[in-house]
C-alpha cells in the first residue's frame, strides 16, 4: 500500500480517537460541574490543559466556565482539537485513503461527519448536553463498528489501530499527568471529598469508573487508580494496554512485510519495561517525571511509525 | 433555421401513450403511488451524500461539496437503437485512434488535403513529444465519452468526442446503484442491461496495454490531482473498484527508468497509469513547469517504454471543437465507410464565409469556443438577451478562429419526477467506451444529462444539469 495511505488511515484513527477522548472530558467535567460548583472552574481549566490548547482558549475566552469550555471543545472550528475540527479532519483523511477503507467504514466516518454537523451547528444549552455527547458517542461507536466487522486484518486495519491506539496513550498519560498530584501517596487531604471527586473525574475522563470499582470495589484510592490505569492488562485504556495493542500491530506488519522495523524494537522494549515496572518504583521515580517520559517515548515511537512506513517520503 | 417548437419525447407518443421501450417502465409508474415516489426522490438525495458522490465547484471554497440532482425517472434505450449506435460509437473510436497514430506519425490525412495543416499544426493540443512515438498496443485514447444526442425516433448525433479524459463514468454506475436500492422490483420485471462490469473492463483495457518494461503482472494505478479536484469522487471510486492504487504526483517518482510509488515497502515501479490530470501537469519538465501534479520525468519514461499512461499524452488534438468539424472526413479516410452515427453542421468562424452566416444568424445559432467546456464560454442564440448577442458579437469579430458556430438543435426530452409530476426536460447521452488490443468495450448505458430548468437545453452539471439512469434493454 502506499505510504501517504497508511499515513492518511493513521492520522484518521488518531483523530477520530482523539475525538472521542474530548468529548469524554467534556462528560467528565460537566458532571463535575453539576455537582460541585464550587471547584468547577478548576476542574475546567485543568481538562482543557490536558487537551493541550489552553493557549488558544485563553486567546478566545476570559472564563473557565460550562459555557466557554464546552464550546471551545466541542464545537470551535478554530480550535484545531475541537470535536467537530477532528471529526471534520478524520473524514478529510477517509476520503483521501476512501480505497482503503470498506465502503462501511466510510460511510459511517461520512454520517458521524454529517450528523456531528448539524448536532454541533449551534451552540448548545447545558440541558441538550447530555444528549450531544451521547450523540458524539454514538457516531464513534458506528465508525469503530463498521471498521471491526467489516475490514480485512491486513496491513491497513494494523495501520488504522495503531493510530488509535498512539493516540490513546497519549491522551491517558496526559489525564493523568495533569492530575498527577492528587494521585501521590504522600498528600495530606488523602480521603477528603475534594480528592474523591478529583479522582471521579480521572476515572470518568476514561470511562472507567464502573470498571474500577468492579476490579478494585469500595472507596478509590490513588495508588490504586494510578497502578489501573497505567498497568492494568484488562483496561483498553491504559498505557500497558497501548502499548502491547501497538506492539502487537507492529508485530503484524513486521510478519505481513517479512522484515522487523526500528518501531516495533521501541515497542517491544516500551511494552517489556511496563512489564517490569511495579507502581511502587513509579512513584519512588517520580509518577510526573515517569509520565513526561511516557509521553516523550510515545512520541518517539509515533515519529518511527511515521519513517518505517514511509508516511511522507 | 428556426426553433422547433416541438421536441422529440423519448417516453411518449404525441397522444400521450408510453413508446415501446418505456412501456414497461410505464405500466409500473401509472401504478405507483405519486407520494412515495416523491418521497424516493428525496432518498435518493440522501443516498447520494451519505455515499460521498460530491464535486467540488472551481472557485468556491473547498469545502464546498455539492451534490449533481439525480432524477428517479430513468432513461430507457430499446435494444435495437442502442446496437445500431454501439456500431456508430466504434467505428468513430476506430476511426479516432487511427487519426492520433497518422497525426503522430506520417500525417496521411493532411497529405491528402482532407484536414488543413494549419489546424494540427497550430493547436494547442497537439504534444509535439509525442511525434514518432508509438504507446504501447498503439493506443491512444483508451477511454472515450463519446456525447450524443437525440433529434427523432432514429435522429442521434454526436455532439463531441471526449478523447482526454472523459468524466462523469461513476454516476454511470452509482446512479444504477442507487435505482437498485430504492426501486429494486423494477429490476426483477424489466431485463436492463448490467453496467457493473465496467470497472473490471476497465482494469482489464489498461493492463492490457502494459508497456514493454513489463514483467509479471501489470501494476496499474490511478492519477488524481487530489482530494480537491472537482471529479476526486470520481477518481477514489475507479481506484477502488479495480483494487488498484489511487496515487498522486507526490507519491511517485522516477527510479531505475520506471515510475515508481511510494509505498509502505519502499519504491514499487507502475506499469498502467490511468491518469486524471491534464497533460499540460503531466510532467513539469516537458509542459507546465509549475505543476505540482504531475511526475518529473516521467515523458522520458513513457518515451522509452517504461510506462503506460491512458489516456496518451495529446489525443486532445482529436477532440477539439475545430477538429470536429471535420470527423465525417477523418471517419471515412480511416474505415474507409461513410460515418454511420451523424455530425451536427458545423461552422468554422476561421472562414469568412462561416462567420458571415453566423453573425448574420446568430440569434438561431449555438456559438461554442473551439478549446472550452464544461458549457463555459458558450452562446446558445434562442436563450440569449440583446446585449449578450452583441457582447458576444463583438467576441467573434476580434477572435473568429476561437469559436465554431452549430444550429440549436431540438433535443429530446425524457420526463423528470418534479413536483407536479412528469415534466419534460431535454437531455444527452454519454456512453463509455474502452479500448485495449483485444478490441473496443461499449458498456451498455452511459450517462445521461438533463437541463433540470423547464426549457433550458444547457446539460452541464456545473450549469444547473441533473442525470439520470441510463438503461438499455435486454433484446
Amino acid at each position: 500500500m502506499l505510504g501517504k495511505t497508511a499515513g492518511g488511515l493513521y492520522w484518521m484513527f488518531r483523530y477520530l480517537e482523539r475525538s472521542e477522548n474530548t468529548a469524554r472530558l467534556v462528560d467528565a467535567g460537566f458532571r463535575i460541574a453539576l455537582t460541585h460548583s464550587s471547584v468547577a472552574e478548576d476542574e475546567w481549566k485543568s481538562i482543557v490543559s490536558t487537551t493541550g490548547e489552553k493557549a488558544a482558549f485563553n486567546a478566545r475566552h476570559d472564563r473557565y466556565n460550562s459555557a466557554n469550555v464546552v464550546d471551545f471543545l466541542l464545537r470551535d472550528t478554530t480550535n484545531p482539537s475541537s470535536v467537530m475540527s477532528m471529526i471534520e479532519s478524520a473524514r478529510t483523511n477517509a476520503r483521501l485513503v476512501r480505497t482503503a477503507l470498506t465502503r462501511e467504514v466510510w460511510e459511517a466516518t461520512n454520517e458521524c461527519y454529517m450528523t456531528l454537523q448539524k448536532t454541533l451547528g449551534q451552540s448548545i444549552a447545558d440541558r441538550d448536553l447530555p444528549q450531544v455527547l451521547q450523540t458524539i458517542r454514538q457516531q464513534s461507536a458506528l465508525v469503530r463498528g463498521a471498521l471491526h466487522g467489516t475490514m480485512l486484518r491486513n496491513d491497513i486495519f494494523n495501520f488504522a489501530r495503531l493510530g488509535t491506539f498512539v493516540e490513546r496513550a497519549e491522551s491517558t498519560a496526559r489525564i493523568l499527568d495533569v492530575k498527577y498530584y492528587v494521585l501521590l501517596p504522600s498528600v495530606s487531604f488523602v480521603g477528603t471529598s475534594l480528592d474523591n471527586v478529583q479522582w471521579e473525574t480521572i476515572l470518568r475522563s476514561v470511562s472507567s469508573a464502573t470498571a474500577y470499582r468492579a476490579m478494585h470495589g469500595g472507596e478509590p484510592r490513588a495508588r490504586t487508580i494510578a497502578e489501573f490505569l497505567i498497568f492494568e492488562h484488562q483496561l483498553p485504556r491504559s498505557l500497558a494496554f497501548c502499548h502491547g495493542k501497538i506492539d502487537n500491530n507492529l508485530g503484524h506488519l513486521a510478519m505481513e512485510y517479512g522484515q522487523n522495523s526500528p518501531s516495533y524494537e521501541l515497542s517491544t522494549a516500551s511494552r517489556q519495561r511496563l512489564e517490569d515496572l511495579t507502581i511502587e518504583k513509579v512513584f519512588d521515580g517520580g509518577l510526573h517525571a515517569f509520565l513526561q517520559n511516557f509521553i516523550r517515548e510515545n512520541t518517539t515511537l509515533a515519529r518511527q511509525i511515521e519513517q518505517d512506513y514511509r508516511f511522507n517520503g | 433555421m428556426e426553433t422547433p417548437s416541438r421536441f422529440y419525447d423519448e417516453m411518449h407518443h404525441e397522444g400521450g401513450a408510453y413508446r415501446d421501450p418505456y412501456a414497461d417502465y410505464g405500466a409500473w409508474f401509472d401504478g405507483e403511488d405519486a407520494a412515495r415516489l416523491q418521497r424516493m426522490s428525496g432518498e435518493a438525495e440522501a443516498f447520494f451524500r451519505r455515499t460521498g458522490i460530491t464535486f467540488n465547484v472551481y472557485g468556491e471554497e473547498a469545502a464546498a461539496e455539492r451534490l449533481i440532482p439525480f432524477d428517479v425517472v430513468p432513461r430507457v434505450i430499446a435494444a435495437r437503437e442502442w446496437d445500431r449506435l454501439v456500431k456508430g460509437i466504434e467505428q468513430r473510436v476506430t476511426a479516432i485512434n487511427a487519426f492520433l497514430h497518422d497525426i503522430y506519425h506520417r500525417q496521411e490525412i493532411i497529405r491528402a488535403g482532407r484536414v488543413p495543416a494549419a489546424l494540427i499544426e497550430n493547436n494547442e493540443a497537439l504534444i509535439p513529444q509525442m511525434m514518432g512515438m508509438a504507446p504501447p498496443g498503439d493506443i491512444y485514447t483508451h477511454i472515450v465519452g463519446v456525447d450524443l444526442v437525440r433529434t427523432g425516433p432514429d435522429e442521434f448525433f454526436v455532439l463531441e468526442d471526449n478523447a482526454r479524459t472523459p468524466s462523469g463514468v461513476s454516476y454511470m454506475l452509482e446512479n444504477r446503484e442507487t435505482m437498485l436500492q430504492l426501486f429494486p422490483e423494477l429490476f426483477s420485471r424489466i431485463p436492463v442491461r448490467s453496467v457493473q462490469s465496467y470497472p473490471r473492463n476497465l482494469h482489464h483495457s489498461l493492463a492490457a496495454c502494459a508497456p514493454p518494461a513489463c514483467t509479471g503482472k501489470p501494476v496499474v494505478a490511478v492519477l488524481t490531482p487530489g482530494i480537491y479536484n472537482s471529479a476526486y469522487y470520481e477518481h477514489s471510486f475507479l481506484a477502488d473498484q479495480m483494487a488498484v492504487e489511487l496515487v498522486e504526483g507526490h507519491d511517485l517518482r522516477v527510479d531505475n527508468g520506471r515510475i515508481a510509488m511510494r509505498t509502505t515497502q519502499g519504491y514499487k515501479p507502475i506499469d498502467v497509469l490511468y491518469r486524471r490530470v491534464d497533460d499540460e501537469f503531466l510532467d513539469p519538465l516537458t509542459f507546465n513547469p509549475d505543476s505540482m501534479l504531475g511526475v518529473p520525468g516521467i515523458m522520458d519514461v513513457y518515451r522509452a517504454g517504461g510506462i503506460t499512461i491512458a489516456n496518451a499524452p495529446g489525443t486532445g488534438i482529436s477532440d477539439d471543437k475545430a477538429i470536429y468539424s471535420y470527423m465525417p472526413d477523418i471517419v471515412e479516410f480511416y474505415t474507409g465507410k461513410a460515418p454511420l452515427l451523424k455530425n451536427v453542421e458545423t461552422y468554422r468562424c476561421a472562414e469568412p464565409d462561416s462567420l458571415a452566416y453566423v453573425l448574420e444568424n446568430l440569434a438561431e445559432l449555438v456559438v461554442k469556443e473551439v478549446h472550452g467546456s464544461g458549457g463555459y464560454g458558450m452562446l446558445v442564440g434562442p436563450a440569449a438577451s440583446r446585449a449578450e448577442l452583441a457582447a458576444f458579437e463583438a467576441k467573434l469579430r476580434a477572435r473568429p478562429a476561437n469559436y465554431i458556430a452549430q444550429p440549436t438543435l431540438a433535443l429530446s426530452t425524457v420526463p423528470i419526477l418534479a413536483e407536479a409530476g412528469l415534466a419534460p426536460r431535454h437531455v444527452d447521452l454519454r456512453p463509455y467506451v474502452l479500448v485495449s488490443p483485444d478490441g473496443i468495450k461499449v458498456t451498455p448505458g452511459g450517462l445521461t444529462r438533463v437541463a433540470l430548468k423547464e426549457g433550458s437545453l444547457v446539460v452541464n452539471s456545473s450549469q444547473g444539469g441533473g442525470t439520470k439512469d441510463t438503461w438499455v434493454l435486454e433484446d
